[in-house]
């Protein structure tokens, strides 16, 4: 089981109170998750990846086991903690600008 | 009683302000979507408790929103918006060919006949159609593919689509207009346009008589006579009696030709409102005064409007698409302003009183009337 902490305004978006838990088939990583995240949730479609790049949105983040894993390549491995649900995987709004 | 739903997109938020048709005591609800920028948001005219919104942060992108009981409880739709074919290019700040790159819808227009389909204006400029209630959303390619799209450039705002005019009695015909491109028309429902800016002019520009490259802010029309448009320019309030096919300056006596916002009267085709505002660069009233102006000549003859607005210390702006008007006996007009002020008039503009004072920003302001 994945855990993944949403940002307050996805969690509004996604009807979620707290963490999500996701079953990931196969190897866990940032693609997976979030393959497996917009699956549960289409309503986060395209927000926190582009819709057709599948990149990163600029002002979002994933941490996890206090690194910042936001530059890693999308089908790396997460950390075994992640994988094993003993930390949750972050997704975070930037702590940055806005207006 | 009548009532009245203004739709109100603001900064950080929606709000939906509800009177009975005195227009005196106003009900207001929200924010919805509470921090996100809501562009616009605006009924169907085929089914009044559907109302869509545009919702986007720079955080986390574009969403579309729904609602089926006139703003009480909103569903998510699809927000996916993918350019047909391969972009292309537009033109760059400096000139240079830049990709086509979505990035916010600026405004909704739902179809008059079928609350199911509606139509989005998009940044970077382009038109997108949905037909089922805004799950799926399909461009209308013969826009950018008329030949002059690698020569729009942005405005200061983004090279937006701000501007959807739905002609009600051919509906073939669709207007829309672009910062800082121009404005263009349809007749075959989205297949083929034509730019329509003849007799516009933008004076610094090399060629001020140029086909594209206008920056329109606003356009309007009555919907008792179709063809005939209002604009507002950056500079020039404008008038077009043959659809757009030319244009002749109506600034007449306006303290100053620019301004953002402009309406038609719900029952007067030729009583037209718009708000003055300073530029190039300031983008607050004259003199620190908020005033609407009237004409009920069909442009030229401009009246100002001040009971109830502040005639003094006021540097607030009114976005284009910040002013509507209500369909009651006497008609109501509203503005938003970006000091979060929206004001209500519920006689044609002769007084003049705030809703609503201390809201966010105002992006948009729609009116609905209801039996």
């Amino acid at each position: 089981m994945i855990r993944v902490v949403l940002p307050a305004h996805l969690r509004i978006l996604a009807r979620v109170g707290g963490e999500v838990q996701l079953d990931v088939a196969g190897e866990v990583t940032q693609r997976a998750v979030l393959d497996a995240l917009e699956a549960r949730f289409p309503a986060l479609q395209g927000t926190i990846r582009d819709h057709v790049t599948q990149q990163r949105r600029p002002f979002v983040r994933f941490f996890a086991c206090e690194e910042d894993l936001s530059h890693e390549p999308p089908d790396a491995p997460l950390p075994a903690a992640v994988a094993s649900g003993t930390e949750p995987f972050l997704v975070v709004g930037a702590i940055a600008g806005g207006r | 009683m009548s009532t009245v739903r203004v739709l109100v997109g603001t900064r950080k938020g929606a709000f939906v302000l509800t009177s009975d048709g005195k227009r005196e005591q106003w009900d207001i609800c929200g924010p919805h979507f509470g921090g996100w920028e809501m562009y616009h948001i605006k009924g169907s005219p085929a089914d009044p408790n559907r109302v869509y919104a545009s919702q986007s942060t720079g955080w986390f992108g574009q969403l579309i929103q729904r609602s089926n009981d006139g703003g009480k409880t909103w569903e998510p739709m699809g927000n996916k918006f993918v350019y047909d074919g391969i972009p292309g290019t537009h033109q760059w700040y400096d000139g240079t060919p830049h990709p086509w790159e979505f990035k916010r819808v600026w405004h909704l227009e739902p179809s008059l006949t079928d609350p199911d389909t509606l139509y989005a204006g998009v940044e970077d400029a382009a038109l997108f159609r949905s037909t089922d209630g805004a799950q799926t959303w399909q461009e209308l390619p013969g826009l950018r593919g008329h030949g002059s799209g690698p020569h729009w450039q942005p405005g200061a705002g983004g090279l937006c689509l701000h501007t959807i005019i739905l002609d009600p009695d051919d509906p073939g015909r669709i207007y829309i207009a672009i910062s800082a491109a121009g404005a263009f028309r349809t007749d075959d429902a989205g297949q083929t346009w034509q730019p329509i800016n003849r007799g516009l002019r933008s004076g610094t520009m090399p060629d001020p008589a140029a086909e594209v490259g206008h920056c329109v802010h606003h356009v309007a029309m009555h919907p008792s006579r179709p063809g005939v448009l209002f604009m507002q320019k950056h500079w020039d309030v404008m008038r077009s009696d043959d659809a757009g096919d030319s244009w002749r300056e109506i600034s007449g006596n306006l303290p100053v030709d620019f301004g953002f916002a402009l309406d038609v009267h719900a029952h007067e085709p030729d009583t037209v409102y718009v708000v003055p505002i300073k530029s190039d660069s300031e983008h607050y009233p004259p003199e620190g005064k908020l005033r609407v102006y009237r004409s009920r000549t069909g442009g030229d003859e401009w009246e100002a409007l001040t009971r109830g607005l502040p005639q003094r210390d006021c540097y607030v702006n009114v976005l284009r698409d910040a002013m509507a008007v209500d369909s009651l006996d006497e008609c109501g007009v509203y503005f938003g302003t970006t000091g979060g002020q929206v004001y209500a008039s519920p006689d044609a503009g002769d007084n003049w009183a705030p809703i609503v004072r201390d809201l966010p920003a105002v992006l948009s302001v729609e009116v609905q009337t209801l039996p």
